[in-house]
């Protein structure tokens, strides 16, 4: 390398070097002087997630009558009002709930729903109609709007999910920054990036390439120092999800510029024997959930988290022959957090009286409208433009 | 005029319908038509190669297991996945017969199924493996009939009265008209009623159960009949649909992420005309002039198991352990066997994460020449002597630790010492170099061909074919 290039490269790279120094100082930090940037954490729950035997609609005899097998008790429930009550395997939502730190949105879904779970996560995850087909997710267009880096949405997990990308820039998938640090270190390789020209970088798998390895180096020295300022010393349940939010939590208390972390548990497509595999990934999901809420209230950083659990679609209301549901369409949201406007049951409980052809629920409040006021009221940007529409705001924040 | 190809249309032909090429095999295929190259393709893959694993000790007998003896057998069955999935990889590293591995990952990934059960894994796998350049129809309905795909898909629990719609949905969404195409929900639920009764025995065979099939009528597809599941089968394959639906699966896998739907339109009349016959479809591509034009050459992202398997055949690598092999899989996030979910790898730019870039990236160098990317750096550095440290020391970090290869550079040298650094560039490259690269290349020409070597495959452009 020469030296006009490793100028250059230094100056790409400001943040990037080595151990920079001034992170001693950093460490030092006022909590206070921390605070002040409000996070999203969202969470899907992949596979479509049964929604009426995670929130139960307990004293509702259409429900105990279409699910002979498979139907919650009573005693199998955690109340909340005479006629809904919690999975009991959720019990840390349900405590969450008691506090006022839980709302719980019914119906939420779309028009003309698509029952295939690719389709449906990708209208999930690009916040399009059930007939229109993006290339970049929600979370992808607040980058290119609202950011300056890729770190500022960060994907906890093996891949990045098509929510976090946007036109210009993508976010950040690290499973462990450490290791994709490390891997940016290689002399050669800073090379190419010091050189690479942005301006030529075309829409090919080419340009892909190369575009993901710059914002590669323009996020890993970042992400390694800065998180580096706080790792939790608590103890978190033994799944790979919980370890996940753990990470989230040492970004989070560390203090990282990034607005949105995403991650995700699987296993929710449950066609057989649903009772054991549901309630199984309910408790990994409260358990895993529970820690990241007491970690983050811990170091006072659960006022400005929110955490938003969906899933692609519910699951048919009638059982099939298998004790198990077929895909659906509606389906229950959780928003978590410390500074909830309102917090509980937000509307009105699912209609099983009133089905669609199908034998699904109909959905009440469209998920653009999550969005969008997680966009408008938590984040503080312009919705609209990111949403392509205007979609009514909830009051939960 | 017999079309003779250039080295650039060999390799390409090489890495899309194989696992690229080596020096020594390109200089026989120089020359030679465009027919003759593929029909020797076509030849050399003629042997299925079924897996060969013994399974005895999995079989359960009739007495009741214990909690312990399951979670034993259990443990076996993991192992025995993996030794199947090393199994394979070091078929596709060593065999003539590439095609049909290229096939059979296709197919294996169109049929994808991720079960914990290592014997009906290697029955669906052979049974994709024996139909991969067969008919397509024919394999569809023996991997519809397979243990592993029941059982995937819960088409053993669909029964008469209370009929289970997994299956039905993704024979259709997955299988043969592709999401949202020319079927309805009503469609599903109709043909999961006729495939009521489908199971397996406890010798893993197929059974038709009567007494849990649904005789009445169905109307699928706009057809009203007393319907079976082999019968859905035919009204799916009559749909030309179908053809259309995997023709554009093909033509993403073979030959570029975006199709063309000309190209597409003339392998999906191939294909449905020939009644679903593989190697007409796949004549279709190769045959064409399409495939060999400019804009498809190095424009694919190498899956994981590509860019292993590539390097492996031109390099001849030998894993030290062979658990490397297992561990690359998973960091690359393409561990044969497992896929995601049930619609198998996306491929394209879904291999490349952030994390996933720099592995792949480093992993020529790791493979070939002990993480180092170019032993002639000058220490002035601060980098430089770190990176040197590190490597001097031993201590190493990620897959640098995790992976012990070996590779006899000799054997490559003696082939490619005499040639010149261009001819070497357009060797092992496939892509046009980006300006980045060109300059990179330009400033390493002086360096050995053992260094330059590792700097080009170190080069984003090697992750394209």
């Amino acid at each position: 390398m020469q030296r006009r290039d490793f100028l250059k490269s230094s100056i790409l790279a400001s943040g990037m070097a080595l151990v920079p120094s001034f992170l001693k100082g950093m460490e030092m930090l006022n909590p206070q002087n921390l605070s002040g940037y409000k996070n999203i954490v969202i969470i899907q729950l992949s596979g479509g997630n049964d929604g009426l035997n995670t929130i139960v609609p307990v004293g509702n005899d259409i429900y105990h009558r279409l699910r002979p097998n498979i139907a919650k008790s009573r005693e199998a429930t955690i109340r909340i009002q005479d006629n809904l009550a919690f999975n009991d395997n959720l019990k840390a939502l349900a405590k969450l709930y008691d506090q006022g730190e839980l709302c719980l949105i019914n119906n939420v879904g779309y028009p003309n729903p698509n029952r295939s779970h690719f389709r449906s996560s990708d209208i999930w995850h690009t916040a399009s109609s059930a007939g229109e087909y993006l290339k970049t997710g929600w979370i992808g267009r607040y980058l290119d709007a609202n950011c300056q880096y890729p770190y500022q949405a960060i994907e906890v997990d093996k891949g990045l999910s098509l929510t976090l990308k946007g036109e210009k820039m993508n976010g950040i998938a690290v499973d462990n920054p450490n290791l994709l640090f490390n891997n940016t270190r290689e002399p050669f390789f800073k090379n190419i990036v010091t050189n690479a020209n942005t301006a030529l970088l075309h829409e090919s798998n080419q340009g892909y390439l190369y575009k993901t390895m710059l914002e590669t180096y323009s996020s890993a020295s970042y992400i390694k120092e800065k998180s580096k300022i706080y790792h939790t010393k608590m103890q978190y349940p033994n799944s790979g999800f919980a370890k996940d939010l753990k990470t989230i939590a040492n970004f989070i208390v560390s203090g990282l510029d990034t607005r949105v972390y995403y991650s995700s548990l699987g296993g929710f497509d449950s066609h057989v024997n649903q009772l054991k595999s549901q309630d199984k990934l309910l408790a990994t999901y409260a358990e895993g959930i529970a820690a990241l809420v007491t970690d983050l209230k811990q170091n006072d950083r659960f006022d400005d988290t929110l955490i938003l659990t969906f899933s692609e679609f519910g699951r048919r209301v009638k059982q099939n022959a298998s004790n198990g549901t077929d895909h659906g369409t509606a389906n229950n949201v959780f928003v978590i957090g410390g500074k909830l406007k309102k917090a509980g049951v937000y509307n009105e409980v699912p209609n099983l009286s009133k089905l669609d052809a199908n034998g699904d629920l109909i959905h009440t409040v469209d998920f653009r409208s999550v969005y969008a006021t997680i966009l408008n009221n938590w984040l503080m940007v312009n919705d609209t433009t990111i949403l392509n529409g205007d979609f009514d705001k909830l009051g939960f924040v | 005029m017999k079309r003779v190809l250039t080295d650039k249309e060999i390799q390409h032909l090489y890495w899309r319908a194989g696992f690229g090429i080596t020096y020594h095999e390109l200089i026989k295929m120089r020359g030679l038509s465009k027919q003759k190259i593929v029909a020797h393709i076509f030849a050399k893959s003629t042997n299925e190669q079924l897996l060969e694993l013994d399974l005895k000790m999995l079989e359960k007998g009739d007495k009741k297991m214990s909690k312990v003896e399951k979670n034993t057998i259990q443990k076996l069955h993991n192992e025995k996945l993996l030794e199947l999935n090393q199994l394979w990889f070091m078929q596709m590293k060593t065999t003539e017969g590439v095609l049909r591995e290229r096939m059979t990952l296709f197919f294996q990934n169109h049929f994808s199924v991720r079960m914990r059960h290592a014997t009906y894994m290697k029955d669906l796998h052979n049974r994709i493996r024996k139909n991969a350049l067969g008919n397509f129809g024919e394999l569809l309905l023996e991997v519809s009939k397979t243990p592993a795909m029941l059982r995937f898909l819960n088409a053993k629990q669909n029964r008469k009265g209370q009929p289970n719609e997994n299956f039905a949905r993704e024979v259709m969404e997955l299988f043969t008209l592709g999401r949202d195409n020319g079927y309805t929900e009503k469609d599903i639920k109709e043909a999961a009623r006729a495939f009521t009764g489908w199971g397996f025995n406890k010798q893993g065979q197929f059974v038709f159960k009567e007494k849990h099939h649904d005789f009445d009528n169905k109307t699928i597809l706009g057809s009203t009949g007393n319907f079976d599941g082999e019968a859905v089968i035919k009204l799916l394959l009559k749909e030309k649909q179908t053809a259309h639906y995997l023709s554009i699966k093909l033509y993403k896998y073979l030959v570029n992420d975006t199709p063309n739907p000309e190209h597409v339109k003339s392998m999906a009349n191939a294909f449905y005309s020939s009644g679903y016959n593989i190697k007409t479809w796949l004549e279709s591509v190769f045959m064409s002039d399409w495939f060999y034009d400019k804009q498809h050459i190095g424009v694919k992202i190498k899956s994981p198991v590509d860019l292993i398997t590539g390097l492996s055949r031109q390099f001849d690598v030998h894993f030290n352990k062979s658990k490397v092999l297992i561990y690359l899989q998973r960091q690359l996030n393409q561990m044969l066997f497992y896929p995601p979910n049930v619609a198998g790898w996306l491929g394209g730019t879904h291999w490349i994460d952030n994390s996933t870039l720099m592995i792949r990236l480093k992993l020529s160098s790791v493979i070939l020449n002990g993480g180092m990317i170019d032993t002639s750096l000058k220490e002035d550095m601060p980098e430089n002597i770190m990176m040197q440290g590190q490597n001097s020391k031993a201590k190493k970090y990620g897959i640098q630790k995790q992976v012990d290869a070996s590779v006899d550079w000799q054997v490559v040298l003696v082939m490619v010492q005499d040639l010149d650094k261009e001819i070497l560039t357009n060797f092992f490259i496939q892509p046009q170099l980006s300006i980045t690269a060109q300059q990179l290349i330009k400033e390493s020409v002086h360096l050995d061909h053992k260094n330059f070597i590792v700097k080009l495959l170190s080069l984003p452009e090697y992750q394209l074919c």
